[in-house]
């Protein structure tokens, strides 16, 4: 599906040097910033047109970023923080780091606008350790935006500061959750905190602050620029605006790829060149590797979009869509995926930190040929201990996935059980 | 302890954050010491401990959490190769194993001329380039082959 | 607004900010738990106390979730305990259920919880995981293996001792709780995490397979070792004290216990004890009766008496004794005609006797030290004099409070410090007059004479500015200033420095009875309970003009004097001297018969701490041996010498003689710091003086002897230290060995740098035997290279 008008986020793709400051001006970049300063506009305005706009939280949650934006007590005195989630370790999610890589200063936009509506002094972006040449990237964008006066002290004349900083993050998928983010900017290990006080009330430091993703943040700039109500008509209700997808696995051409909100999946699949060798789909994990596995059949008849994908039974998530094909043992993917979240576990509440190593040795006991007859039903109730038991959403993250796998795929557990071998 | 080109990247990282937050630059200090020193001693994170003013188990708590800091001594090369399940669809596990047999180690050794550790990692988002090794945490290697990989244990020997 | 909130049923009101588990505590409603602990910060982490809530999708943390209008909990609904049971078997599935060789058995939080929600079968067939063992040092054990990781004694550390020790290293399955590398656990509240800890991975190290928890039997105590008195838990099996652990008592000392009072009990099974009465006989020990050997004292003290006087009859006492006994020995001096009586053994300025109007206390309540918001503490070691005092101090400045300093010595406060004035021990009396000129100056008063033209340094006007404001506020003198030959000028200069400024002034007192001490007249210049009565010498007189014949009741005069060579000259000069001691020590040398009496825990007594609470306590154990408690001892001893009013049959009846009505108000009238100002003289400050400290394990002869407080880095054989400046103009560079010589005294010890002290100090501890030979605990020194 062609996007009217041209990409949202990789909207400097076609130029040269496409993450230069001078490209992204060329591409309209900063207008919004500046109309924004030179006209003073009220912060219920930008609140207003991002709401309008039906943007979701692209980190995984989807959540509605102007309704996000609204908790935050912007009158209250003293400092305050937006926060950008660049963590992406989510098995299968690399969007945010060619937005970093191609166009950094819509982030950098973005984060400011943010800064601006939110009554915030500074920003941090919190980027993935893994990828040092992106934060090294980023620290040069920041540099260029800095010198060119967008950011520091009464930024282009209008009375108003503001200061981005780049903190990267070394090994470790659990600061993708926003608290355990906060902790671990603050130079703690990143365990996630206790909510409520949720973020907008006690954040960074203590003080109010705002975390969004990468993407949340650089849509901001398009729909400040071109209106809410045009951002929202590239997707669908409730869906506004385009969306990154990062398609791996067994496809011909895996990247990023920035369609509307509720493009059919076989669309996406084919700008990703279809199945690898003209082999046959036979699972999609549409959302990220805590999102639950969706047979390929399921998927032919989704639209990629938050609501689409959660009515037939999985999550929309961050966006990573890890297509398999007919060659995949479930057992097999599913022990690499809960050994993921064993490993990954920060280790501060039991049922996280005890259920999640017992999962993956279950399904690594079956794997190897030595499951046993009651083991599904073990797994289903160690998952069931699990979710919703945990103080973050990586408990769920980890039960999810063994649930959406017994939910498809039992009969090829039943089969390793029963045959100690795979059926594939 | 840290050499004073180590100290002003740290205290370029420090300025980063409010006066009193001076704990929030631990990791970068963490890194950069790591680059200068190739690991963490004890005594390196004691001295970050007071260069940051914090406790030292509050620093090793740090060290220990995030996987990238090597809190006991690594080879010259630490490869990291990505076994996640998008990598491993696009033969990770190949690649994993290719370097097993050249470098004569499992995942978590350190070849016994000291010059590479093996280990596996965990997703590094980039799995649009599976599969992937990072060479000593900075230096990502993508879309990996037999080919590519013999290339670079030849090119990293040589260094 | 209050919120209404239905718990299984029953309905109350609660304040906004409530947790439901404090409601549900409110309502006497048990929910299970491990993290939670009213007294730390809230975790959530464990999981246990998972409950159902109406309209909640997932079950909530009772501890973390807090109530709103109109909410329903239910915690036993089948959907709430499924949630408990889930949470009870991940606990266990890496626990090693090793309760039949855990000294927690019979105490474990896991192990009672697991009968009500374990399963009888594990389903977790995989192996356990192990985890290597950490060495916290003398005082606590691990068993990390069976650690839950609630985070309590991390918490604990953070939050309550100030200073992370303990952290949880690596994550997920392979988190451990440690502390860094090789390092061992130094807080001298350590021991608390002990209690915290609701499992067996962190048990006392003392205590270690000596009993099982339900052979003990347990009696209430309170601690002798400093002047917060808090409440004890002894536990005790076949006569003997096997564990000590707090008694919980809001306005004292908490839940909480320092170290010291926690595992001095291992002094009282020292091997040093005395069990029976011995006497010299041409120069050699012998056991004797205890009729021969009170015998032999009453007519040796009578023969002095008639023969040299009453005035050659002197009696040091030390602090820790109970009120009984120190009533009755100065009872009995009196009624032979002497007043020289004291206990004040540290002290080395008297000036005050004939200034003071009481007992010098706290100024306020324990409890109030939390609400105050401005203070300043003058001369002390605050964290090793005071353990519980200073957490109190810290808490109040968490809440922000502004904590203020004129001190020779600096501690890791483990909290802000608005302002300090670091300067030597002389140097505070010009400092506190410094400060009295700010204020007055400040306040548009015109400034007292004792103040003088005292120099007002930047330090002592930011002082001022932050005494000067605020409305709870406290001045507190604390044992290095009590000790100093010039308390009298420094506790009046505080005392105006307090008027100007609205404070409250207190002292915090450098021992477990001392107002106590005061209340049962064993001072000279006044009687029981500030009656007049013989009037006598005190303790520096008593030693400066060696009497004649010695009574020490608990004395070890080498270590308890402030001049231990001008003690020990003395105890040596006298004809006679009777040691009353639970130990035998050096009076072996000097003494002509000991008499064994019981310590705190082998008696009947009272202690009156620093709020002036009086604390009552019965014997926890029989007396050891021949061993008989001092009130007793005394008491026969008068009716040997014939002595009118000795015949009390119980301790309860000497404490009513003594203080009255004051024993049942249970708080005692006698507290008054208020004292007629003395000269103040603004010396200069060129000679080179000693700071000298008494170490949190030398402090009495109880924790001298407690082998575990003895191992710590705290009891460290002591050094001498100097500022970088001053061991550069001796010729020091870095340090290293040092003569030192004090007045008659001299060491060779080894000196190190320590920039955070006055220039012109050096600070060498007392009451050790390296530091024996130099004499007082302040004074003039010359260092020069060994
Ligand atoms: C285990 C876990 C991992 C997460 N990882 C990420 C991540 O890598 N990037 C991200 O943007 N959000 C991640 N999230 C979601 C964040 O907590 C948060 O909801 C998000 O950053 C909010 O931004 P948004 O509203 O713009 O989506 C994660 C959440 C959990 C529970
Ligand atoms: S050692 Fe004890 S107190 Fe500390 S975390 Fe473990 S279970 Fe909790
Ligand atoms: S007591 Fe509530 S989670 Fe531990």
């Amino acid at each position: 599906m062609v996007i009217q008008g041209g990409p949202v986020i990789f909207n400097t793709l076609h130029l040269s040097d496409s993450w230069k400051l001078s490209s992204y001006e060329s591409a309209g970049g900063y207008s919004a910033l500046k109309k924004i300063l030179a006209e003073k506009t009220p912060a219920e305005t930008i609140i207003a047109e991002v709401k309008t706009s039906a943007l979701r939280g692209r980190g995984g949650a989807g959540f509605p970023t102007g309704l996000k934006w609204s908790f935050m007590p912007r009158q209250f005195p003293g400092d305050k923080y937006v926060v950008c989630n660049s963590d992406e370790g989510e098995p299968g999610t690399f969007k945010d780091r060619d937005i970093m890589r191609y166009n950094p200063h819509a982030l950098i936009e973005g984060m400011i606008i943010a800064g601006y509506t939110l009554g915030a002094k500074a920003g941090y972006n919190y980027i993935h350790g893994e990828i040092f040449d992106i934060y090294e990237g980023m620290e040069r964008a920041v540099e260029e935006a800095r010198a060119a006066g967008y950011l520091g002290d009464n930024i282009l004349g209008s009375g108003f500061s503001f200061n981005l900083y780049n903190h990267h993050g070394y090994g470790a998928y659990i600061c993708g959750e926003e608290t355990a983010l906060l902790e671990s900017i603050e130079g703690k290990k990143g365990q996630p905190r206790f909510k409520p006080p949720f973020p907008a009330s006690f954040g960074l430091y203590g003080k109010p602050t705002t975390i969004n993703n990468t993407e949340t943040f650089a849509s901001i700039p398009y729909i400040m620029r071109e209106g809410g109500q045009k951002f929202l008509e590239l997707g669908k209700p409730n869906n506004g605006g385009t969306k990154l997808f990062s398609v791996s696995g067994h496809v011909e051409k895996p990247g990023n790829y920035e369609v509307s909100l509720g493009t059919p999946f076989s669309e996406l699949l084919q700008m990703a060149g279809g199945i690898k060798g003209g082999r046959k789909l036979k699972a999609v994990i549409p959302g990220g590797s805590s999102a639950p596995v969706l047979p390929g059949e399921i998927m032919m008849d989704c639209t990629m979009d938050f609501d689409s994908i959660a009515k037939a039974g999985s999550m929309l998530g961050s966006g990573a869509v890890i297509v398999m094909d007919e060659s995949v043992c479930m057992v097999r993917a599913l022990e690499r995926l809960s050994y993921f979240y064993f490993e990954e576990s920060c280790g501060q509440c039991t049922p996280c930190r005890e259920g999640t190593g017992w999962m993956y040795r279950v399904v690594h006991r079956i794997e190897h040929g030595q499951g046993r007859p009651e083991d599904l039903e073990l797994l289903d109730s160690v998952a069931a201990n699990i979710a919703g038991r945990t103080i973050c959403a990586l408990g769920d993250a980890a039960a999810m996935p063994v649930q959406g796998m017994l939910k498809h795929y039992r009969h090829e557990f039943e089969h390793h059980i029963e045959h100690k071998k795979c059926m594939v | 302890m840290l050499s004073s080109e180590s100290l002003a990247l740290i205290d370029k990282e420090v300025a980063k954050y409010p006066a009193e937050q001076r704990q929030s630059a631990v990791m970068s200090a963490l890194r950069i010491a790591q680059v200068e020193k190739g690991w963490l001693s004890n005594e390196v994170m004691d001295f970050i401990a007071h260069y940051l003013g914090m406790q030292p188990i509050a620093v090793y708590e740090v060290a220990t959490f995030y996987n990238m800091y090597n809190t006991q001594p690594v080879g010259k090369h630490k490869l990291c190769v990505c076994t996640n399940l998008p990598c491993k669809l696009m033969g990770a596990d190949a690649i994993a194993e290719k370097l097993k047999k050249k470098l004569g180690v499992e995942f978590g050794e350190t070849t016994e001329d000291k010059q590479f550790t093996l280990v596996e990692g965990e997703c590094m988002g980039a799995c649009g380039d599976a599969p992937l090794l990072l060479v000593n945490n900075h230096r990502m290697e993508s879309f990996l082959n037999e080919e590519k990989v013999e290339a670079l244990l030849d090119e990293l020997k040589g260094k | 607004m209050a919120l209404n909130i239905e718990i299984d049923g029953q309905q109350t009101e609660v304040e906004p900010g409530t947790t439901v588990m404090d409601a549900a505590h409110k309502l006497g409603i048990y929910i299970p738990h491990f993290c939670y602990h009213k007294k730390l910060s809230i975790a959530a982490n464990c999981r246990m106390c998972l409950v159902q809530v109406e309209k909640a999708p997932k079950p909530l943390p009772a501890c973390a979730t807090p109530v709103s209008d109109g909410m329903k909990v239910m915690t036993r609904s089948d959907y709430a305990i499924q949630a408990q049971k889930g949470v009870m078997e991940f606990l266990l599935i890496n626990h090693p259920l090793d309760c039949p060789i855990c000294d927690q058995g019979g105490e474990c939080q896991l192990q009672d919880l697991a009968v009500g929600y374990g399963s009888s079968s594990s389903r977790y067939a995989e192996p356990k995981r192990v985890v290597v063992e950490k060495n916290l040092g003398p005082l606590v054990s691990t068993e990390m293996t069976r650690c839950i990781h609630c985070t309590r004694c991390v918490r604990f550390g953070q939050e309550i001792a100030g200073i992370m020790e303990m952290g949880q290293a690596f994550r997920g399955e392979h988190a451990e709780i440690m502390p860094f590398i090789d390092k061992t656990i130094d807080s001298e509240l350590s021991g608390n995490i002990i209690d915290l800890c609701p499992v067996g991975a962190l048990t006392s190290k003392p205590f270690r397979y000596a009993a099982r928890s339900w052979e003990l039997s347990r009696r209430k105590g309170v601690s002798p070792h400093d002047s917060l008195g808090s409440n004890l838990q002894i536990q005790v099996k076949s006569g003997r004290v096997m564990r000590v652990l707090p008694l919980e008592i809001e306005d004292i000392n908490e839940c909480w216990l320092s170290d010291r009072d926690r595992f001095s009990y291992e002094g009282l099974n020292s091997e040093d004890r005395l069990t029976q009465p011995m006497v010299k006989e041409n120069g050699q020990w012998v056991v004797a009766d205890w009729q021969t050997a009170l015998n032999l004292v009453a007519s040796r003290l009578r023969e002095i008496q008639v023969k040299d006087g009453a005035e050659q009859l002197g009696a040091l006492a030390s602090p820790m004794q109970t009120v009984e006994e120190l009533y009755l020995l100065q009872k009995l001096m009196r009624e032979l005609g002497s007043g020289n009586v004291d206990h004040r053994l540290r002290q080395s300025d008297f000036r005050l006797d004939s200034q003071a109007h009481g007992a010098f206390w706290l100024g306020m309540n324990v409890a109030d030290l939390n609400k105050l918001d401005r203070f300043l503490v003058v001369g002390s070691v605050l964290r090793k004099d005071h353990p519980l005092l200073a957490l109190r101090l810290r808490q109040a400045v968490r809440h922000g409070a502004g904590m203020n300093l004129i001190n020779p010595v600096v501690e890791d406060y483990l909290c802000k410090v608005a302002n300090k004035a670091i300067v030597s021990p002389d140097g505070i009396v010009n400092a506190l007059a410094g400060l009295v000129r700010a204020l007055a100056e400040a306040k548009g008063e015109s400034v007292p004479a004792m103040a003088g033209n005292a120099e007002v340094t930047p330090e002592l006007k930011a002082i001022a500015d932050s005494m000067a404001g605020g409305e709870n506020k406290g001045i507190f003198i604390g044992n290095l200033a009590q000790h100093h030959p010039r308390f009298a000028e420094m506790a009046a200069l505080a005392q105006e420095a307090a008027r100007l400024c609205g404070a409250k002034l207190g002292v915090l007192g450098d021992s477990g009875n001392g107002v106590g001490a005061v209340a049962a007249g064993a001072i000279p210049s006044r009687s029981a309970m500030g009656a007049q009565g013989i009037t006598g010498m005190n303790v520096g007189e008593m030693l400066a003009a060696p009497r004649k014949a010695m009574v020490l009741l608990g004395t070890e005069p080498e270590y308890d004097c402030h001049d231990p060579l001008a003690a020990l000259a003395a105890v040596q000069q006298a004809e006679f001297v009777v040691a009353l001691s639970p130990y035998k020590h050096g009076a072996l040398d000097y003494a002509d018969v000991l008499l064994p009496v019981s310590p705190f825990t082998e008696t009947s007594g009272t202690f009156i701490n620093a709020e002036g609470r009086v604390q009552s306590f019965n014997g926890a154990v029989k007396p050891l041996g021949e061993t008989r408690p001092a009130w007793k001892v005394l008491r026969v001893m008068g009716n040997l010498l014939n002595l009118p009013g000795f015949d009390q049959d119980s301790s309860e009846a000497v404490r009513d003689e003594v203080l009255g009505a004051d024993a049942q108000a249970g708080v005692c009238k006698l507290l008054n710091n208020k004292t007629e100002p003395v000269q103040v003289t603004l010396a200069g400050m060129d000679k080179l003086e000693r700071i000298g400290e008494v170490p949190i394990y030398q402090m009495d002869a109880i924790v001298r002897r407690a082998p575990s407080l003895q191992r710590t880095a705290d009891a460290a054989p002591p050094v001498a230290r100097a500022s970088g400046m001053l061991l550069e103009k001796l010729g020091f560079g870095e340090g290293g060995m040092a003569v030192i010589r004090q007045g008659q005294g001299s060491v060779v010890i080894r000196i190190d740098r320590d920039d955070c002290l006055p220039a012109n100090c050096v600070r060498i501890p007392g009451a050790h035997d390296v530091t024996q030979s130099l004499g007082a605990l302040f004074g003039e020194l010359t260092v020069e290279r060994a």
